[in-house]
C-alpha cells in the first residue's frame, strides 16, 4: 500500500503570499472567513486546520508594515468556536513558549481538546525577541540561545500537567458522594532552570490525553526539539531534493529518542495555483505573482536585503548601485520566521548581475527571487506532484497555504482531493474522531 | 416601571456544593461542550441578558466529595458563541498572573465570534496556591477574617492598570484602519493603528493589539465587589458591578455608594413550586429559596431600592436555571418588567451602553501621529 498523504489547511497569513487585493478576498478577522475555510477543509477530509500567530505587528523602517494583511484574531478563541461548526477536523494553533506560562497554556489546550472532543494541536514556536517582548509584562527577558531550552522545559512541564489527571479520576458517583475517585488528581511539582511551580492542575484529562504537538523551527536546535518532542513538523522544505534532505535529517534524529520513524510527520508548507491546463495554471500563477509583489512590496523586499531606506527607487527601474548596510540593527522587525540574509553584499551582487543579464526591473527581479508557488498546474499535475513527493520521502503530507481568503482552498478540495483519493493515497472518510486518529498517532 | 436586566452565573453543577448529586444533575458531563451549549441555550430561550461563566487558576476545593476541575471559561464561551444568537457571553478571566495582551485579544475575538455579544468578568487571584502555579511571584496567604489591606489594595491597583491596558488595546485600532487601498497597495492606514505606550507601576505594554477593534468597540467589563476597595476598582474599570446585598435596605445602601453604570445584585437561587424553608449554604451572596413569584417580588423590591439588574446563581443545574427561564421569566413578563423578545443585537446595546468613541481617534483636523 502506498504511503498515505496528510493534508492541513493554513488560514492565509500576514505576509505577501496572501493576495488581499483579489476581488474574491474576504475578511481576515470576521469569523465567517474561518468557518468557510475550515468547513471546506473538513468537506475535503483534511487532517487539520492551522492558525499561525505573531504577537507584535510587523514593522519596517520604524513604522508598522502596511502592505500585507495586518491583524488577526486570538488563536485559542477562534479554534474553540470552530469546534462548534466542524466535527472531525483537527484544530491546530500556534502558541509561543516564551510569552506564555505552562499552567495557563496547558489548561487552554486541555480545554480546547475537551471542547472539540479530541481535535486540538499545538504548534510550539519560540520567537523570543525583545521587540515582541514589549507587549508583555516580562518584556524581552530571554536570550536567543535560550529559546529552545525554555521551549523544551515548557513542553515538559505542560506534559506533566496534561498527565497529572488519571483518565478515570472522576467518579461522579451520586450515591456514594464521591466526585473524585483520586483525591490527588492534578497534583504536580516541577522545578528546573526556567520553571519552579507546584500545586494542582485544574483540567481533567482530555480525550487525546495531550494535544498533538507541532513544531516549526528550522535551526539545528529546532530540529532536535522536533525530533525529541513533536508529532509533526511544519517545514519550508517543499521541493524534492531539499525536502528529502530535511526529511532524512529529522527522521534520522528520532532513534536517539527511542522514537519510531512514523511517529513524526514531516509537513512542508505548500502554496499552489491550479488551472484547467498546465499552461493555464502558469498564466494564472504569473498574475498571482504580480498581485503578491506590487511595486511597493518589491521595494520593501529590497529594503530587507539592503537594510536601507530605498523608497526613492523606482520599482520599474534598475537595482541600487550602493551596497547593503550590514550593521546589526535591522530595518525589518517582527518577522520571526524570516532568517536574515546571511551575506547581504554577496546576495545583492548576485541579484544585480541577474537583473542586468535578464533585463529585469526591481519588481521583476523580486518576483523571480522570492517564493514562487510550490505547485503550479492542472489538478492532475498537482495531485501527481504531491503524491510523488510523499512516496519519495520528501514529505508525509503538506500544510496548504491558499493565497485567497477564505475561498482559496475550494478548487483544491473539489479537483485535487478526488484525484488523490482515486490514487488511493488520501482518505475518503475519517477513520476516527480524534486528530491522533487522523495522523496515525498513539494516544499517550 | 423600567425593565430589569437578568443574567445567570454558570458554574459547574451549580452553586450548591451538593448540586452535582441532585437527581437532574449530569456531573459526568461537566467537561463536555454539550453540557455548556445546553445550559446557554436554555438561558437564551429565557431571553436573559447574558450568562457569566466562572473560572479560576486552581482547583475549587480539595474535598473529593465536591466538583473539582473546570474548563477555560473564555473557550467555553467561544465554543458556545456560534450556536447562540442573542445572549451575551461573559466569561471570567483572572488578571493577577496573566497577560493583558492575551486577554485583550481573546475577549476581542469572542466579540467577533459572537458578533458583539462579548463581555468579561475581571477576577483577581489573592490565593497563594494559585501564585505557585505560576512561580513568578509570592502572594501571602490571606486570612479572610483579617485581610491584608495593603496587599489587597495593590492587587486591585494592578487589576485597574490591567483593565486600562486591555481597554487601550481594544481601541488601538480605529474602526476604519483597514483600508485595502489598491491604488497605493496599503492594507491599513497605519495612522489609524496606535501604540498604547502604557507605563504603570506594575508593567509596561507597547501595543498595538494584533486584533482590530472588536464589534462593540469596548466589550462589556464586569466585576464582583463586596466592599470598599473593589467598589472603587469597579468604578474605575467596570460597566457592570455585581454586589451582594442581604436585603432591600442593604441594596439601597450599596447602590447609593457605588457609581457604576449598572449595579447588579448577586443572588443564589433555589426555585421550588411551593414556599420552602431557607437553605443553609456558605455563600457571599444572599441565598433565596422559594417560588418564582416570591423571587419576582424580591427582585422588584430590590430594583426599587436602586438595583438595575440581577445575576442569579442557580443553586442546582439545570433545575434552577429552568426555574429561572420557565418560572421566573414568565412571572416577570406577566408583570410587564421583562422582555418577551430580544430587541438589541449587541450586549452593550441591551444594557443601554452606546458604542463608545475610540480614545485614539483624532478629532477632525487635529490628528497627531
Ligand atoms: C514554516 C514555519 C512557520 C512558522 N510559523 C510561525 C508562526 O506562526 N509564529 C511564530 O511566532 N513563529 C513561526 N515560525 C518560527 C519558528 O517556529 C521558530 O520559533 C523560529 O523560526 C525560531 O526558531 P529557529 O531558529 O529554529 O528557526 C515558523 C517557522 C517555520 C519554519
Amino acid at each position: 500500500m502506498p504511503k498515505q498523504i496528510h493534508l492541513a489547511a493554513h488560514f492565509p497569513g500576514v505576509n505577501n503570499t496572501t493576495v488581499w487585493s483579489d476581488p474574491e478576498a474576504g475578511s481576515h478577522i470576521e469569523f465567517d472567513s474561518f468557518v468557510k475555510l475550515a468547513q471546506t477543509a473538513e468537506r475535503a477530509k483534511f487532517d487539520f486546520f492551522f492558525l499561525a500567530e505573531g504577537l507584535r505587528l510587523r514593522e519596517q523602517g520604524g513604522r508598522i508594515y502596511d502592505l500585507d494583511v495586518v491583524g488577526r484574531p486570538d488563536t485559542f478563541t477562534v479554534l474553540a468556536a470552530l469546534a462548534a461548526v466542524t466535527e472531525r477536523l483537527g484544530l491546530a494553533g500556534t502558541i509561543n513558549s516564551t510569552f506564555n506560562e505552562p499552567y495557563e497554556v496547558a489548561r487552554q489546550f486541555a480545554s480546547l481538546d475537551h471542547l472539540s472532543d479530541g481535535r486540538a494541536a499545538w504548534n510550539v514556536v519560540t520567537s523570543w525577541d525583545a521587540f515582541t517582548g514589549e507587549n508583555f509584562r516580562r518584556g524581552g527577558f530571554l536570550a536567543e540561545g535560550d529559546r529552545y531550552s525554555r521551549a523544551t522545559r515548557f513542553l515538559e512541564t505542560a506534559k506533566e500537567l496534561f498527565d497529572s489527571w488519571p483518565a478515570d479520576a472522576i467518579a461522579a458517583d451520586k450515591n456514594s458522594g464521591t466526585f473524585l475517585r483520586d483525591p490527588s488528581a492534578g497534583t504536580f511539582a516541577h522545578q528546573d532552570e526556567h520553571f519552579d511551580i507546584a500545586g494542582r492542575f485544574n483540567v481533567p484529562r482530555s480525550p487525546q490525553g495531550r494535544p498533538v504537538i507541532l513544531q516549526a523551527g528550522d535551526s539545528d536546535a529546532g530540529r532536535e526539539f522536533a525530533a525529541a518532542t513533536a508529532d509533526a513538523i511544519f517545514s519550508r522544505h517543499g521541493t524534492l531534493t531539499d525536502g528529502q534532505k530535511f526529511y532524512a535529517d529529522v527522521k534520522g534524529r528520532l532513534a536517539r529518542y527511542g522514537r519510531e520513524h512514523d511517529s513524526l510527520n514531516v509537513l512542508p508548507a505548500a502554496t499552489f495555483v491550479l488551472g484547467d491546463t498546465d499552461n493555464d495554471a502558469q498564466e494564472r500563477a504569473r498574475i498571482v505573482r504580480r498581485q503578491q509583489v506590487s511595486g511597493a512590496t518589491a521595494i520593501k523586499f529590497l529594503e530587507q536585503l539592503w537594510n536601507r531606506d530605498l523608497s526613492a527607487y523606482d520599482p520599474d527601474g534598475p537595482l541600487p548601485e550602493i551596497d547593503p548596510d550590514v550593521s546589526e540593527q535591522h530595518i525589518a522587525r517582527g518577522r520571526a520566521s524570516v532568517r536574515m540574509h546571511r551575506d547581504p553584499i554577496a546576495v545583492a551582487r548576485e541579484w544585480r548581475e541577474r537583473a542586468a543579464a535578464e533585463k529585469l526591473s526591481i519588481r521583476e527581479l523580486i518576483i523571480e527571487v522570492t517564493g514562487r508557488q510550490n505547485f503550479i498546474g492542472s489538478a492532475a499535475t498537482i495531485a501527481a506532484a504531491l503524491d510523488d513527493l510523499v512516496q519519495q520521502d520528501a514529505a508525509d503530507g503538506f500544510i496548504l497555504v491558499p493565497h485567497v481568503t477564505p475561498g482559496g482552498l475550494d478548487e483544491f478540495a473539489d479537483k485535487v482531493v478526488p484525484l488523490l483519493q482515486e490514487r488511493g493515497v488520501f482518505r475518503t472518510e475519517y477513520s476516527g474522531p480524534t486528530l491522533r486518529d487522523h495522523l496515525g498517532l498513539a494516544t499517550p | 416601571m423600567t425593565n430589569l436586566h437578568l443574567a445567570v452565573a454558570l458554574d459547574g453543577a451549580g452553586w450548591d456544593p451538593a448540586a452535582w448529586r441532585a437527581p437532574e444533575a449530569r456531573p459526568a458531563e461537566l467537561f463536555t461542550a454539550r453540557y455548556w451549549t445546553q445550559l446557554v441555550a436554555e438561558a437564551e430561550a429565557g431571553k436573559l441578558d447574558f450568562v457569566t461563566i466562572e473560572d479560576g487558576l486552581g482547583v475549587q476545593t480539595d474535598d473529593p466529595g465536591q466538583v473539582q476541575g473546570r474548563l477555560d471559561a473564555v473557550l467555553i464561551a467561544s465554543r458556545v458563541a456560534p450556536l447562540t444568537h442573542h445572549i451575551g457571553l461573559v466569561p471570567t478571566a483572572t488578571v493577577t498572573h496573566t497577560e493583558p495582551f492575551h486577554i485583550s485579544k481573546a475577549i476581542a475575538t469572542l466579540d467577533y465570534v459572537s458578533r458583539g455579544r462579548a463581555g468579561w468578568r475581571v477576577q483577581l487571584s489573592a490565593r497563594a496556591h494559585e501564585a505557585q502555579h505560576f512561580g513568578r511571584r509570592e502572594i501571602p496567604e490571606i486570612n479572610p477574617a483579617f485581610p491584608v489591606r495593603e496587599h489587597v489594595r495593590e492587587l486591585y491597583d494592578e487589576a485597574a492598570d490591567y483593565v486600562e491596558v486591555v481597554r487601550r488595546l481594544w481601541d488601538s485600532w480605529e474602526d476604519d484602519a483597514e483600508i485595502r487601498d489598491a491604488a497605493t497597495g496599503r492594507f491599513i492606514d497605519r495612522d489609524k493603528v496606535h501604540y498604547i505606550n502604557f507605563e504603570g507601576r506594575f508593567f509596561t505594554v507597547k501595543g498595538p493589539s494584533i486584533t482590530p477593534r472588536p464589534p462593540q468597540g469596548q466589550p462589556v467589563v464586569t466585576a464582583l465587589a463586596h466592599n470598599e476597595i473593589p467598589y472603587r476598582f469597579a468604578e474605575k474599570a467596570a460597566d457592570v458591578v455585581y454586589v451582594t446585598p442581604v436585603d432591600a435596605a442593604d441594596a439601597h445602601e450599596i447602590a447609593s455608594q457605588v457609581r457604576v453604570r449598572h449595579v447588579f445584585a448577586d443572588l443564589v437561587v433555589f426555585l421550588e413550586p411551593t414556599s420552602t424553608a431557607a437553605r443553609q449554604l456558605p455563600s457571599d451572596a444572599h441565598v433565596f429559596a422559594g417560588t418564582p413569584a416570591q423571587l419576582a417580588d424580591l427582585l422588584l423590591e430590590w430594583q426599587a431600592a436602586g438595583i438595575s439588574g440581577f445575576r442569579l446563581r442557580p443553586g442546582r443545574l439545570p433545575d434552577d436555571l429552568r426555574g429561572i427561564t420557565r418560572g421566573l421569566v414568565p412571572e416577570l413578563q406577566s408583570r410587564g418588567v421583562f422582555r418577551h423578545e430580544y430587541q438589541e443585537d449587541t450586549l452593550r446595546a441591551r444594557l443601554g451602553l452606546e458604542r463608545p468613541a475610540n480614545r485614539y481617534a483624532a478629532v477632525e483636523g487635529a490628528r497627531v501621529a
